[in-house]
């Protein structure tokens, strides 16, 4: 880089993952090189726009908390997703506001109240060199990220801040609440059924869709395990195909699970279907224990409801330039 | 081609699945469908993810609905025509250090299959393979298909650690590892070629529908070309 970036964040204390990440890494697929991006895509774009940033500038994925930020100047932020008892110079923040971190004061993230990820945007976005075209950090592949290598946020790090990053601000403050999402309840994920949909038994069928599943304790960036009955497909595995974000592959032990933005692109399991991008969003905010039900949708009707929800994001314009 | 399917696979994305078995005479159809795919989703088109037998096609839904897509597809598939020339593609060579320190299964070939080292040698190298897939990592190529007298599953337990480079057998495919990662395949040895490299142009040395020769070498030539001679051993030992 030419020029010295205008400010930075200091990394005090690095918790155990938090990741760069922008809209994703697109184009190079077919090299065997995954998406990444925001697990949360929602309260990532929400992020992004309490700033007006650009929707895909690149945010910070704080996973689990344990995160202590110092801001080197006065530094305007937008915090969404999980909370995790996040305070500001010691006072209690809660998510889905923006605000200022002043000059020489903490971002101190603690332990998980709602959620697993937080997302915190800061005005003009977070800079670094893009490795194939994003920032994304994907540890498995050793890319992106504020280094270019894949590693996460160590101690004593500085992540660099685009511009000058204390004036824009969005069209709105806080995120409305009809747009806030309480992670503690319930979850209802939306799923298209898939090609192999027949080849599971009627009875597995059945069970897929009126059951609460349970989310395992094996959930990463990579994908989500769901506990329940077991369900059965004629097909143990397949010949390796592409793999879409959100689909739902059945290995032989019949326990399904969700791939999301680090999943190998190519895999050989039969599928039920896949996820909507919102029922990514909601799974990947889903702690270990919590349950959730399968609710069928017809592609139309979610891609619909998908331009209905960040059509807003595309087109909101960058009133922080 | 039987009668192609299209599969919906999300709110952005179509699976074609244009066969039902693995056959390097599927590569030129699929080398040609997604040529035609660029051509005709242009900047709709945000992935294209070919494998053995299917293409998995990533669209932005901001620009083309899911109906739409699908019409474009079967548009594209009505007169679809094999690729000839990505048929004749170049062949590119990976040459191998054979060797039991870094490809100890080379002993169980061996051992199972009733065959000397030379012999595994010759018949892993004697094939010109195709690239049938990238997956797994960047830049890892499944390639196909492995003689029979070779035909080995993979490791009960696999590997936390198989060194960049190792060039590798499961079943009836081969492959070798870009870089460092957990894997299952057998090591028959190491390859000095650097297989992935984000800075490179074309950035994997390997892509979908190629030719490869493996080419047996010797240490000093690997040592020559850049290869890195720690024992698969050893870098086990570093991880414990």
């Amino acid at each position: 880089m030419t020029s010295r970036p205008l400010g930075a964040l200091r990394v005090e204390k690095a918790g155990p993952l938090a990741t760069l990440q922008d809209s994703g890494r697109f184009g190079v697929r077919r090299l065997g090189v995954t998406q990444g991006g925001p697990a949360d895509l929602h309260a990532f774009a929400w992020a992004n726009d309490l700033l007006g940033n650009a929707w895909q500038a690149a945010v910070l994925e704080v996973t689990l908390g344990g995160l202590i930020l110092v801001a080197e100047q006065d530094t305007r932020l937008a915090l969404c997703g999980a909370d995790l008892s996040a305070t500001l110079d010691g006072t209690p923040l809660s998510p889905w506001q923006a605000f200022t971190l002043p000059k020489g004061k903490a971002l101190t993230f603690g332990t998980p109240v709602a959620g697993v990820r937080a997302y915190l945007a800061v005005s003009g976005g977070f800079n670094a060199e893009p490795v194939l075209g994003s920032l994304s950090c994907v540890t498995r592949e050793g890319l992106g990220g504020h280094h270019g290598d894949g590693k996460p946020l160590a101690t004593g790090d500085r992540i660099a801040v685009a511009r000058e990053a204390t004036s824009a601000t969005g069209s709105h403050r806080e995120v409305p609440p009809e747009e806030r999402i309480d992670y503690r309840q319930p979850a209802t994920l939306a799923l298209m059924p898939g090609a192999q949909i027949a080849d599971f038994s009627g009875e597995s069928t059945f069970r897929a869709f009126h059951t609460d599943w349970t989310v395992d304790t094996r959930a990463d960036r990579m994908g989500v395990r769901l506990a329940g009955p077991r369900l059965d497909c004629r097909l143990e595995s397949m010949i390796s195909e592409g793999i879409a974000l959100g689909a739902l592959q059945v290995p032989p032990d019949g326990q399904p699970i969700a791939l999301l933005n680090d999943r190998q692109t190519i895999g050989g399991y039969p599928r039920l279907g896949t996820l909507t991008p919102m029922a990514c969003s909601r799974l990947a905010q889903c702690q270990p224990g919590q349950q959730v039900r399968l609710r069928p949708v017809d592609v139309n009707r979610a891609q619909a409801d998908y331009l209905r929800q960040f059509r807003r994001f595309w087109t909101a314009p960058a009133s922080g330039q | 081609m039987q009668d192609p399917r299209l599969e919906n696979a999300g709110i952005d994305a179509w699976l074609v699945r244009l066969f039902e078995r693995i056959d390097e005479a599927n590569m030129p159809w699929l080398m040609a469908l997604c040529d035609r795919c660029e051509q005709a989703f242009g900047e709709a088109l945000v992935d294209l993810v070919p494998s053995y037998t299917t293409l998995l096609v990533h669209y932005r839904p901001q620009q083309l609905t899911a109906s739409r897509a699908r019409a474009l597809l079967v548009d594209i598939l009505a007169d679809l025509a094999p690729d000839e020339a990505a048929s004749t593609g170049e062949t590119k060579e990976i040459p191998v250090w054979y060797d039991a320190s870094v490809g100890p299964e080379l002993v169980r070939l061996e051992y199972e299959k009733g065959l000397t080292r030379d012999e595994v040698i010759e018949i892993h190298s004697g094939h010109v393979y195709r690239v049938f897939a990238l997956g797994f990592a960047p830049g890892f190529g499944f390639m196909g298909s492995v003689d029979p007298r070779l035909d080995t599953p993979r490791l009960a337990t696999p590997r936390q650690r198989v060194p960049a480079g190792s060039v590798a057998l499961a079943g009836r495919q081969t492959s070798a590892y870009p870089k460092v990662s957990p894997g299952g395949w057998n090591l028959l040895g190491r390859t000095p070629v650097t297989l992935f490299d984000p800075a490179r142009e074309r950035m994997s040395f390997l892509q979908v529908g190629d030719r490869v020769r493996f080419v047996a070498i010797g240490r000093e030539a690997f040592e020559r070309l850049g290869g890195d001679t720690t024992p698969v051993a050893a870098v086990q030992k570093v991880q414990s």
